[in-house]
C-alpha cells in the first residue's frame, strides 16, 4: 500500500468543538489512524509538522486579516480540503456582526490601540479558497468526517446523505412538534445529519447543520405565520449558527421586508 | 524557536483554543512573559443583545466545544435570577448528573491526552499509549463514559440540545440513562485507579502562594449553586462578583484579565482551587482516596492539578451513580415564566474553573447586555505570574533554552487553558474590505 495520506487539522475562529468530535469517536478513531497520518494536530499532538498535506481538515471562520492570508497558505500546500462546521462552512454564530450595526458594536470596544486585525464580517473558507468538501453541522457528525476522511484515502468521494431533517422525523416516527405543537421548526429545510435531534426533544429544530441543498423556505415561512409566530420571533431561529448561508439569510430577509404579513 | 534574547512557542499544542507563549530576556534574566492568546474573538455578548433570553443557552454553548454544559448552565441560572424563577429539586439533580458528564469527559480528556504525556516526554496521547497502553485506553473509556452520560440527557455530547430556561425540553429518556449504570459503576474504579496512577508522577517543584477562588456550598460539593469563597478573603454572595472581581485589558491577549479586588492580584480557578477549598465536601470514595494518595492539604503546585482532576472524576462518578440509580423524574420538567425588565447573575464550576454570566433582559424577553467571565481569562494572570517564578529559578540553572521553552509550555498545560473562550475583545481594527 502506497503510504498514508498526511493529514493536517487546522482552526480558525471557531470554538474547537468540530475537531473535538474527532477525539470523541473513540472507537473509529484508532481505525483513523491506521489509514490516514495527522501530522499536524495541535489539539492533539505537540508534533506538528509542515506542509505539504494531503488532506487539510479545515474548522472554523475567516475573521481576521492574518486568517485570510494563513487559509491562503493552507490551501496552497495541501491537496484536498475539508471544510468542518458551520463555522467553516458558514461563517458560525460570530458571522451574526454581518447584522450587527457596526458603529454601535464598535462604541462597546476598548479605546486601546489595535493590536490585533479583526475583520467587520465572519466569512466560510469557501469565500477565500477553493473547497473540495463542505461538512455542515454546529458541531459536524463524527461519522460523516470519518466517513469523508476514508473516502478520500482510498480515492473515492463520500457518501453523505443530504436530504432533510424532516425526512429523518418521519422515519424515525417523531411526532411532528409543528402539527402536535405549533413549534416553528427548520427541520423542512435543513440538511439531515443529526438524525432529527430536536424534535425528539419536543422542540423545533433551529437549523444548525445548515439549510439542504434546494430547501424552499415561502411555504415553511408561510405556515410559521399562520401559526402565529411573529417575525421578531423567526428572524433569530433563522440568525444563528448558519445566519449567512443563502436560504436563510434570504429567508430571514423576507420576513424583514414584510414583518406584519400574516397570510 | 528561540531568537536572541527571546524565546518563543508559537503555538501551544493540547490545550483548546489558540495562544502562544513570548519569554523575554535581558542580561540572562527574565524580562517579561505573556501568554498570548490569539484566538480571534468571537464577540458574543455583543451578539446576544437584542436576541431572544431563550437562545443563550443554545448560543453561549458555542463559545466552547469542550465545556458547552457549563456555558449553558451558568447562562440558565443567571436568566432564571433574572426570571425570578426557583427549580425543582429534581431539575436541579438532573442538572448536577449534566454537568458530572462534563466534568468526567473534559477531565479524562484533559488528564490522558493533553497533560500526562508531559510527565513521560511524549508528544501526545497516542505517543503516550505506547508505553501506557492499558492506562491511556482506560482514560478514553472514562471520557467517553462522561459523553455518553451528556448524550443520554442532552441528545448529543457537544452542543447538547436538552438544557432550557426554567429547566429541560424534555426529562430523558430513563432507559438510556439507566443503561449507563453498569459503565459508571466499573467508571468509579476504574477512576479511582487513574488517580492512585497519576500520585506516581514525577512532579516538579513550584509553589505558589495563591488565592484560591472557587463556588462554594454548605451541604454538596458545589457546581451550579452557592457563594464565592476565597483562601484569602472572604465568602461573597455571587451576585458581588462584579464588585469584587474586574477586568482589565492588556495589549498581548484578546481575552481580558481578571484582577481580584481591592488588591488587583490574580488568584486561581479550578479543579485546585476547588478540592483545596471544598474538600470536605467530596464525596466519601474521593475524600478518602485524597487521604489514600497523600494529597497535600491547600496544595499549592499548580502541577498537581492533574490530581484535583482525578479526585473530581472520582467523585463525579459517584454523584452520577447516585443520580442515576434514584432517577426522579416527577414534577415539570420546565417552569414556565413571565418575562419582565430584570438583571440576573450566575456562577458555576465549568471544569476549567468559576464561570460567570450576567443578562440584563427587558419586558419583552430580550437580552439587553450580556457579560460573560469564562474562567481561563481569570487565570491567564496568575499563569504568567507562576511562569515568572518557574522561570526566574531555572536561569539560575544550566536550563536550555529549550528546555525552558518546553517547560514553560508544560506548566501552562498543567492549568488546562481553554483559550477558545475569548468570548471578549479588546483591540478591534475594522477594516471594511
Ligand atoms: S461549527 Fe459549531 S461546533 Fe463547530 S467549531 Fe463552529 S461553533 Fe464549534
Ligand atoms: S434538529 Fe436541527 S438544530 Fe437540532 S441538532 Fe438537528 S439540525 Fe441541529
Amino acid at each position: 500500500m502506497a503510504r498514508k495520506p498526511r493529514v493536517a487539522v487546522m482552526k480558525f475562529a471557531s470554538c474547537d468543538g468540530c475537531q473535538l468530535s474527532l477525539l470523541d469517536a473513540e472507537d473509529e478513531l484508532l481505525a483513523v489512524c491506521d489509514r490516514l497520518d495527522f501530522v499536524y494536530f495541535a489539539e492533539a499532538s505537540s508534533v506538528l509538522q509542515p506542509g505539504p498535506y494531503d488532506i487539510a481538515v479545515v474548522e472554523g471562520s475567516i475573521t481576521t486579516v492574518e486568517d485570510e492570508q494563513r487559509i491562503r497558505e493552507l490551501r496552497a500546500c495541501s491537496t484536498r480540503l475539508v471544510t468542518i462546521g458551520a463555522c467553516a462552512t458558514a461563517g458560525g454564530i460570530q458571522a451574526l456582526r454581518a447584522w450587527g450595526d457596526s458603529q454601535e458594536w464598535i462604541r462597546t470596544i476598548y479605546p486601546r490601540p489595535e493590536y490585533i486585525h479583526a475583520l467587520a464580517t465572519s466569512t466560510p473558507i469557501a469565500a477565500h479558497v477553493l473547497v473540495d468538501y463542505e461538512l455542515h453541522g454546529c458541531p459536524i457528525n463524527a461519522h460523516q468526517l470519518i466517513e469523508v476522511l476514508i473516502a478520500f484515502a482510498s480515492g473515492r468521494s463520500p457518501n453523505i446523505p443530504a436530504h432533510s431533517v424532516c425526512l429523518d422525523c418521519k422515519r424515525r416516527g417523531t411526532v411532528c412538534v409543528m402539527v402536535a405543537r405549533g413549534q416553528a421548526c427548520l427541520g423542512p429545510i435543513t440538511r439531515t445529519g443529526c438524525g432529527a435531534l430536536c424534535p425528539t426533544y419536543n422542540r423545533g429544530c433551529y437549523g444548525c447543520f445548515g439549510p439542504v441543498d434546494g430547501g424552499n423556505a415561502p411555504p415553511l415561512l408561510a405556515e410559521f405565520r399562520r401559526q402565529g409566530h411573529a417575525a421578531e420571533q423567526l428572524v433569530p431561529l433563522l440568525r444563528n449558527f448558519n445566519a449567512t448561508a443563502p436560504l436563510f439569510r434570504e429567508a430571514g430577509e423576507s420576513l424583514l421586508d414584510n414583518p406584519t404579513d400574516d397570510r | 524557536m528561540t531568537d536572541g534574547e527571546t524565546i518563543n512557542v508559537p503555538i501551544l499544542t493540547r490545550v483548546e483554543g489558540e495562544g502562544a507563549l513570548t519569554i523575554r530576556l535581558k542580561d540572562g534574566q527574565l524580562d517579561d512573559v505573556q501568554l498570548r492568546i490569539y484566538e480571534p474573538p468571537r464577540m458574543f455578548e455583543t451578539l446576544l443583545r437584542g436576541r431572544p433570553l431563550e437562545d443563550a443557552p443554545d448560543i453561549t454553548a458555542r463559545i466552547c466545544g469542550i465545556c458547552p454544559v457549563a456555558y449553558q448552565m451558568s447562562s440558565v441560572h443567571a436568566l432564571e435570577q433574572a426570571l425570578g424563577v426557583a427549580i425543582t429539586p429534581q431539575i436541579r439533580r438532573l442538572r448536577r448528573l449534566l454537568y458530572c458528564g462534563e466534568w468526567i469527559e473534559s477531565h479524562a480528556l484533559h488528564v490522558h491526552l493533553l497533560h500526562t504525556p508531559d510527565f513521560f516526554g511524549e508528544s501526545s496521547g497516542i505517543e503516550l499509549a505506547r508505553r501506557f497502553p492499558d492506562e491511556v485506553r482506560r482514560g478514553l473509556r472514562l471520557k467517553k463514559h462522561g459523553n455518553d452520560l451528556v448524550a443520554a440527557i442532552g441528545g448529543r455530547a457537544i452542543h447538547p440540545v436538552n438544557v432550557a430556561v426554567g429547566g429541560f425540553h424534555r426529562w430523558p429518556p430513563r432507559e438510556e440513562l439507566r443503561k449507563l449504570i453498569h459503565d459508571f459503576e466499573w467508571g468509579l474504579q476504574a477512576a479511582m485507579e487513574a488517580a492512585r496512577w497519576t500520585a506516581s508522577f514525577p512532579y516538579p517543584q513550584l509553589e505558589n502562594d495563591y488565592e484560591f477562588v472557587a463556588v462554594s456550598h454548605p451541604d454538596e460539593y458545589a457546581m451550579n449553586e452557592g457563594d464565592i469563597a476565597s483562601s484569602k478573603l472572604s465568602t461573597i454572595p455571587v451576585d458581588q462578583y462584579p464588585m469584587v472581581f474586574v477586568e482589565h485589558q492588556v495589549p498581548h491577549s484578546t481575552a481580558l484579565q481578571a484582577v481580584r479586588l481591592p488588591a488587583r492580584s490574580n488568584y486561581l480557578l479550578g479543579p485546585l482551587s476547588r478540592v483545596n477549598l471544598n474538600r470536605n465536601r467530596l464525596r466519601p470514595e474521593a475524600r478518602q482516596l485524597a487521604d489514600e494518595i497523600g494529597f497535600p492539604a491547600m496544595c499549592s503546585n499548580p502541577y498537581r492539578g492533574i490530581q484535583a482532576r482525578c479526585l473530581e472524576v472520582v467523585h463525579a462518578y459517584g454523584e452520577a451513580l447516585e443520580i442515576l440509580r434514584e432517577l426522579d423524574f416527577s414534577g415539570p420538567h420546565r417552569l414556565p415564566y413571565q418575562a419582565r425588565a430584570a438583571v440576573g447573575r450566575a456562577a458555576t464550576e465549568a471544569p476549567r474553573g468559576l464561570l460567570f454570566h450576567e443578562y440584563e433582559i427587558d419586558a419583552a424577553g430580550k437580552i439587553v447586555q450580556a457579560r460573560i467571565v469564562p474562567p481561563t481569562s481569570q487565570n491567564q494572570g496568575q499563569i504568567e505570574c507562576d511562569l515568572r517564578k518557574q522561570l526566574t529559578w531555572q536561569l539560575t540553572t544550566a536550563t536550555t533554552r529549550e528546555a525552558l521553552a518546553r517547560q514553560a509550555e508544560q506548566l501552562v498545560r498543567s492549568y488546562d487553558p481553554c483559550i477558545s473562550c475569548a468570548t471578549h475583545f479588546l483591540k478591534i481594527q475594522w477594516k471594511n474590505s
